[in-house]
């Protein structure tokens, strides 16, 4: 059985599709089969985010409405043999996904692969909906300002009572915080809720805080997640969270403001 | 007579009468000014909205009668209906409030009738012409216990006090129609003795709030002091002011 895990937000741009296919891709690389699959149909854009646009012949919806097996819509990421995408159309509306049908591709899935990642559109209406409604775990994407927290935590609210596992009263989801775009000299100067601020009205579990960097738009243009640009501190920062997820202790970064040389030779504060 | 009905084919009964009590929210009126009464059961069902809508309800024009002010009943009838509310009872009406009641299909209660004034024992000894609480408190009250956080978005509503364990987010809503007890940050909106019960309490850990409120008695977040803000502190009514203190 593969765990099956939502990257959700609620507000739009916070990070969600750059963090699921560096997750989707970390967990990937630790060796296990993973699948990610974009829902946010008509707004395609996980395959550019992992650089196969070039390769997609089926997606999603065809899948759904059984134009297309779930083997010929799937598609082999070039970096990683043991992970796979799964498009969104971009040119059907965002009516196509059914519940019924998102369960079958997932529990068809589920056979296969050992983690399946869905990138959520932003927003609560049906597509976020249908991302969420299956999931296992969620990965809550925030920025650090109070309209993203607000809409994290609505979504937490949805998640704790409109997705199956409620609804059937099992076991609730495993909510996890992802504090992203995070930028501690602004947070310094008050412009941003530092990550106490956001845990206190949250109180979520930190998985992992991703700091605001140039590397993720880099990545971006070249097609590859920014998991892969080990340098990078995005990249440190996605694999860190793989590894917390998967269970192991390391302790968290990139929250406090980097220290200029003066700092680092006299270890002050 | 007997005879031949025991002979009829129907002498299986098909019904039955039962005695039964239920438990309503009263809406005692202590004037007679319509427009007056429209707009504050506007302002009172806006704190419960989903609670109110199709709700029954006897209203109880007792105090009106003893200052002498009349009231036109099927006016009085109309705004309830107007606000969502279904009207099932007059109570403590004079004679032409009481016709007309019955013209327009509205049942009449004696004192005596109250629904469920016998369950408060305070009451039992006194008068029937005491005056009686608002609403009367449900024969059965149940708590209601909630460990998990109370999100954005999400809506908590108990029969009888109402326990949280868990934060209550900004942009949630609890009611009780008992006391609140939040034993962890409240944030949202909090709102106790819903049906009118003024002797409702909250108390939390943690005051945060949007809105707190008790019997319909309301302060949005911009009426609360800043020395009874983030500590744990204790709201009651008294004369129908919200007192809100340190819990010690
Ligand atoms: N850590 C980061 N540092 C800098 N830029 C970032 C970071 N994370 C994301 N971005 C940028 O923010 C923008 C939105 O990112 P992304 O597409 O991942 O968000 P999203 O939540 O999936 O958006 P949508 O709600 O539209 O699906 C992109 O331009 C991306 O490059
Ligand atoms: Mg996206």
């Amino acid at each position: 059985m593969a765990r099956i895990i939502v990257v959700t937000s609620g507000k739009g741009g916070v990070g969600k599709t750059t963090t699921s296919a560096a997750i989707a891709m970390g967990l990937a690389k630790k060796g296990h089969k993973t699948a990610v699959i974009d829902f946010d149909v008509g707004l395609r854009n996980l395959d550019l985010i992992m650089g196969c646009e070039r390769r997609v012949v089926y997606d999603f919806v065809n899948v759904i409405n059984g134009e297309a097996s779930l083997n010929q819509a799937l598609i082999r990421d070039k970096h990683c043999d043991l992970l796979y995408i799964l498009p969104a159309s971009q040119t059907r509306d965002k009516d196509s996904l059914t519940q019924e049908g998102v369960g079958k591709i997932l529990e068809d899935l589920s056979k296969d692969f050992k983690y399946i990642v869905c990138d959520s559109p932003a927003g609560i209406e049906k597509g976020a909906h249908l991302a969420m409604y299956f999931a296992d775990d969620a990965f809550v994407v925030t920025n650090p300002e109070v309209s993203s927290v607000r809409d994290s935590d609505r979504m937490l609210g949805l998640l704790s009572s409109k997705s199956r596992r409620a609804e059937q009263n099992e076991e609730p989801i495993k909510e996890y915080l992802l504090l992203s775009r995070y930028s501690p000299d602004r947070v310094k100067l008050g412009e941003m809720l530092s990550v106490d601020d956001v845990q206190e009205i949250l109180s979520l579990h930190l998985l992992g805080v991703i700091p605001e960097s140039k590397s993720v738009l880099n990545a971006s243009n070249s097609g590859t997640p920014v998991i892969l640009d080990e340098k990078s501190d995005a990249g440190q920062a996605y694999a860190d969270i793989v590894a917390r997820y998967l269970g192991e202790d390391k302790p968290h970064r990139f929250i406090d403001e980097k220290k200029g040389l003066f700092g680092k030779f006299f270890g002050s504060k | 007579m007997s005879t031949d009905f025991q002979k009829t084919p129907h002498a299986v009964p098909a019904l039955e009468f039962k005695s039964s009590s239920f438990s309503v929210p009263v809406l005692v009126l202590s004037g007679n000014d319509l427009t007056a009464i429209d707009h504050q059961l506007q302002k009172k069902i806006q704190l419960a909205p989903e609670f109110f809508k199709n709700s029954p309800i006897v209203f109880d024009v007792q105090d009106l009668n003893k200052q002498d002010l009349d009231i036109d009943i099927a006016e009085l009838t109309g705004i309830l209906y107007k606000a969502g509310l279904l009207p099932i009872g007059i109570r403590g009406g004079n004679e032409l409030q009481n016709n007309k009641a019955l013209e327009l299909l509205i049942p009449i209660y004696s004192q005596h009738h109250s629904v469920s004034t016998e369950s408060l024992p305070k009451e039992k000894n006194k008068p029937e012409t005491q005056k009686v609480p608002s609403a009367e408190p449900k024969t059965e009250s149940s708590t209601t216990l909630i460990t998990h956080p109370v999100r954005s978005g999400q809506r908590i509503y108990s029969t009888g006090d109402l326990i949280i364990l868990a934060q209550v987010s900004a942009g949630a809503e609890i009611l009780a129609e008992g006391n609140v007890h939040v034993y962890n940050t409240l944030r949202g909106r909090v709102l106790a003795g819903v049906l009118g019960n003024e002797e409702a309490r909250i108390f939390c850990s943690d005051l945060q709030a949007e809105l707190i409120s008790i019997a319909g008695n309301y302060k949005v977040s911009e009426d609360l002091n800043e020395s009874i803000r983030n500590k744990p502190v204790q709201v009651y009514l008294q004369e129908h002011t919200l007192i809100i203190k340190d819990i010690v």
